[in-house]
């Protein structure tokens, strides 16, 4: 067996040195009647690695690949274009196949370039500090809430509509089992955002206020006014981007005065793999820096003076605090963490703001274009590079009918709130880099055709 | 603009050893790395665009970006060294032995790591219909139906992100399980104090008040008081095993049964599951709920402190209430079933736990591991995780404390104190002193049961001549240590840097990088 090292002629030795009569000895705390005589029947035996290779290939060939058809899905996991370079380096063993840094003397590659990441995702989300990441967005916007409750000591989260439903349902799975109020909203399917209906929802029970930037249809809104609402309440203004290459091109939550700013950061380097894994992302006005949960990467010297990084603050960690912990969260996202920052770095603020305009051009022409579409009616005048379509028709039916047509048109808002008539017919259409024109056509000339 | 506007250059001269200084710092093939912050500069990027289209005006609804962000950017090149030099400063097992306890630190396949990256996974989106994704949803289903195979359970929920996520979702299958009969009111969970902080952390974060439960005097869960605690009030028990202390708990099945009597439920945390694949189904041990750390048991990288994953396998009586999504064959088709879809017959189940569906991109790297094993090659990792365990705890035990060794084997970890080290020596040193040598240091100072605890976890992927070389030099300072050796003391000397000051980074921390509050690195 290619993964074991041990030779028939090793084992017999070890078991000598150790003083055993057997392998079977090594196992005489497992109670008789546990213990299994062989294999476990009914699954198959080792294969090899061309074996093995050509299992899952056949079931990935099962799959529509994305980048093989005109493709325009978003809803909180994007398609960009990931330089080779990054899935190279995050391929050195190094990287790959280390622990957490426990260890700093000999983790410092880890440590610097989580201590970089971190600066990086302050300065994206304009926050004062950042952790070394979460599991993923929706995640980080529960520890956020939760992080919310230990500041303010109140137990009311407020969750804008036109939060991403499934971090909704994270948060309301949560909140049953904790005893958290949650004050939750259906999106309409318009152009206004719940901004208006959210601020005069703050009151004095009030811990949070949730709301996503861009939202769930793509809309835009000002945060400066709800984030006053908030603090004349005594209340935090929690910030969830889903998409942080529009920060790239729009103001940063943390410029318009949100307390704690969460994010996915899969879009940059992490690639779409089915839904995970991703990066949470995580920052936050630097006089809350204590109650954050996760790893943190902090800068200090060694005995010799020289400059290095440890992680630090670890008495608000299981670990250490145990029940007492700010968070349960161990194992984070790391190596998602360094193909983010790795592609952020090729990027740079000069990459990233041309990225951010080559899609929000991008999408800025498909929405005129397939606005022209009989049928079709652009809900969202204001967006980055992800809008909302409302159809004549139901649009889950219609997005099964050109995914047969070999075109993956959107997320329709009944995938995403089934038995909301309201929003039925909405489908949600994201344009990255990596769409063309002519997979824009394709979309239109088929909507036109299936509509008709 | 340049991003280090202030023009600081690190100092990274200082603290040569009695050694000649180099102007650079570096030394040989160490090469010291600044900042990207340092070297980068805003103007700079490493990715070509096509000439974009410009619209005439955004529509941005007024709120475009106008302040500079303050992103470096490095080109290619700079980028990929910058990256690979930082990478030759990180201990990898690819670099050698790697024993850490309690965190299965075996060799990483790359077979899983081409399958993963197979654009039939890599590039899927999560939310396509799901006729077009048949592929990835056989892959959670096959992979699913190892882990209850391989466990004797009835269900497993696929979606937590990590460990800790894993016993959150087994928590609060409990705890559903417990309201659904009108006994949400059991609010404590019991957890041996030789647990891993999670447990603790985990039954807190879902609601629950937390109980220690003592260790006995040989390494185990103290079963007596375990079950005098048992009471109308308790929720359950979160029990490790193979334990902290490496051992299995003999006491398992009894203690299911007693915790059940009570009305209780066991969850069992599976971190240390590798030690008994193909050789103990916990199942029959009577436990309700498992996590199954894939970085662990199963190999998939653990990436410098992730992405885990942490599938909760489910006895028959928690397994109405697993999370959502699952996914389940309706006529032929595979099918996912999310919350918005979810009928009657998952009415029980308590939620959704994450966006999407869980770490895909795992589930395709354990596959791989588990299908390159097989049902025989399991069975013999588990023997082999044992086997070169118990081979290090024998030929070190007459140099370094072993508390536990009298009373037998242990299993898939070998656990030494500092029993015997001259005053002033601690675990600290035996570790620090290790990195010198040329290897990652064991787990230390936990478990918390054995004072200045060292947790020796080979794993199967060690030949017997890396686990001599190791035994040998565990061996030369732990006898350095008791020699009072007072070099181990500034330990290490030929590591990127020597001991960091750790008291100093959490006084007045410093999470970012900023030109204007930069420290002075030389004091």
């Amino acid at each position: 067996m290619r993964y074991l090292p041990l030779t028939p002629a090793d084992r017999t030795e070890m078991l000598a040195v150790i003083g055993a009569a057997s392998v079977d000895a090594l196992f005489a705390d497992v109670p008789e009647a546990a213990r299994l005589d062989g294999p476990i029947r009914g699954l198959p035996n080792h294969a090899s690695e061309l074996a093995v290779e050509r299992h899952m290939a056949s079931l990935a060939r099962r799959n529509t690949v994305a980048g093989e058809v005109p493709f325009f899905l978003g809803c909180g996991a994007y398609r960009h274009h990931v330089p080779a370079s990054v899935d190279h380096l995050i391929q050195r063993g190094e990287y790959l196949t280390a622990y957490t840094p426990y260890q700093p003397e000999i983790a410092q590659g880890t440590l610097q370039m989580l201590f970089e990441f971190q600066t990086q995702v302050a300065r994206l989300l304009g926050t004062d500090v950042a952790n070394a990441s979460m599991y993923d967005g929706s995640t980080a916007c529960w520890e956020a809430v939760v992080m919310a409750r230990r500041i303010t000591r109140r137990g009311k989260a407020i969750l804008s509509g036109g939060l991403h439903p499934h971090y909704v349902s994270v948060a309301r799975t949560m909140a049953k089992y904790t005893g958290d109020a949650l004050d939750t909203r259906a999106p309409d399917l318009s152009a206004d955002t719940d901004v208006d209906a959210l601020i005069a929802a703050v009151d004095d029970d009030t811990s949070c206020v949730v709301v996503q930037y861009p939202d769930i249809l793509g809309r835009i809104a000002d945060l400066r006014p709800l984030a006053d609402a908030c603090h004349a309440k005594k209340a935090l203004l929690i910030a969830v981007v889903t998409e942080p290459v529009a920060l790239g091109a729009l103001k940063s939550p943390g410029e318009m005065d949100a307390d704690i700013v969460v994010g996915e950061g899969q879009s940059l380097g992490v690639g779409l793999q089915f839904g995970g894994p991703y990066v949470g992302l995580f920052g936050c006005k630097q006089k809350y820096v204590r109650q954050m949960p996760g790893r943190l990467c902090g800068e200090t010297a060694d005995a010799d003076g020289k400059r290095g990084y440890v992680l630090t603050l670890s008495t608000r960690e299981q670990h250490i605090r145990r029940e007492k912990a700010t968070s349960n969260i161990c194992t984070n996202s790391g190596l998602c963490a360094l193909a983010f920052s790795i592609h952020m770095t090729l990027l740079g603020e000069k990459g990233l703001r041309t990225l951010a305009a080559a899609n929000h051009a991008g999408a800025c022409a498909a929405a005129d274009r397939l606005a022209r579409v009989p049928g079709v009616e652009l809900v969202t005048p204001a967006f980055f590079n992800e809008f909302t379509l409302r159809l004549t028709q139901e649009a889950g039916p219609v997005v099964r009918t050109l995914a047969e047509r070999g075109i993956l048109a959107g997320v329709s808002l009944g995938r995403l709130y089934p038995g909301e008539e309201a929003l039925a017919n909405g489908l949600v259409v994201a344009v990255t880099e990596t769409t063309t024109a002519d997979d824009v056509e394709a979309l239109a000339t088929a909507l036109e055709e299936v509509l008709a | 603009m340049t991003i280090n506007a202030s023009g600081w250059k690190p100092e990274m001269t200082a603290g040569t050893g009695g050694a000649p200084a180099t102007s650079t710092g570096n030394r040989a093939l160490m090469l010291e790395e600044p900042l990207i912050f340092e070297i980068g500069s805003a103007e700079t990027t490493g990715v070509d665009f096509a000439d974009a289209p410009t619209p005439a005006a955004d529509r941005l609804g007024g709120l475009a970006r106008e302040a500079s962000i303050g992103l470096p950017g490095l080109s290619e090149p700079e980028a990929v060294r910058h990256y690979t030099r930082l990478s030759r400063q990180n201990y990898a097992i690819d670099l050698g032995l790697f024993p850490l306890g309690s965190c299965t630190m075996k060799h990483n396949p790359r077979l899983n790591e081409r399958v993963a990256r197979m654009p039939g996974f890599a590039d899927v989106h999560p939310l396509q219909p799901v006729d077009t994704v048949q592929g990835a949803l056989e892959v959670i289903r096959q992979l699913a139906h190892w882990l209850v195979t391989l466990t004797g359970t009835a269900a497993v929920a696929m979606s937590p992100k990590a460990g800790a996520h894993g016993e959150l979702c087994g928590i609060l299958a409990i705890k559903a399980a417990l309201e659904a009969r009108g006994e949400g009111g059991r609010r404590v969970v019991l957890v041996p104090e030789s647990a891993h902080g999670t447990n603790p952390a985990t039954a807190a974060f879902a609601g629950f008040a937390v109980e220690d439960i003592p260790a006995t005097a040989d390494g185990r869960v103290d079963t007596d008081a375990l079950v005098a605690r048992l009471g109308p009030d308790v929720a359950g028990v979160m029990i490790t095993n193979p334990n902290t202390c490496g051992l299995f708990e003999r006491d398992l099945k009894a203690i299911s049964d007693a915790v059940h009597a009570a009305g209780g439920y066991v969850y069992c945390d599976g971190a240390n599951f590798n030690a008994i694949v193909g050789r103990v189904r916990p199942g029959d041990l009577g436990i309700d709920a498992m996590h199954i750390n894939l970085h662990k048991t199963f190999s998939t990288p653990h990436g410098g402190g992730g992405p885990g994953s942490g599938p909760v396998v489910f006895s028959a009586a928690l397994a109405p209430f697993a999370p959502l999504p699952f996914v389940e064959e309706h006529d032929g088709q595979l099918v996912l079933v999310e919350e918005e879809t979810a009928g009657e017959h998952h009415a029980q189940s308590f939620g959704r736990m994450v966006a999407f569906h869980g770490q895909m991109g795992m589930f395709t790297r354990a596959l791989a591991y588990i299908l390159s094993h097989g049902a025989d090659g399991l069975r013999q990792v588990s023997e082999d995780a044992v086997l070169n365990a118990n081979y290090v705890l024998r030929s070190l035990e007459d140099v370094l404390d072993a508390p536990f060794a009298k009373a037998g084997p242990c299993m898939h970890e070998a656990l030494f104190s500092d029993s015997g080290f001259p005053d002033g020596f601690s675990t600290l040193d035996v570790a620090k002193g290790l990195i010198d040598e040329g290897f990652h240091p064991m787990t230390v100072y936990f478990p918390l049961v054995v004072h200045g605890a060292m947790l020796v976890e080979p794993t199967e992927t060690e030949s017997r001549a890396a686990l001599d070389q190791f035994v040998r030099a565990l061996r030369s300072v732990a006898e350095r240590a008791k020699a009072g050796d007072a070099s181990l003391k500034t330990a290490p000397h030929f590591a990127p840097r020597a001991r960091l000051d750790e008291t100093r980074a959490a006084r007045k921390p410093v999470l970012v990088w900023e030109p204007a509050d930069l420290p002075q690195a030389a004091e």
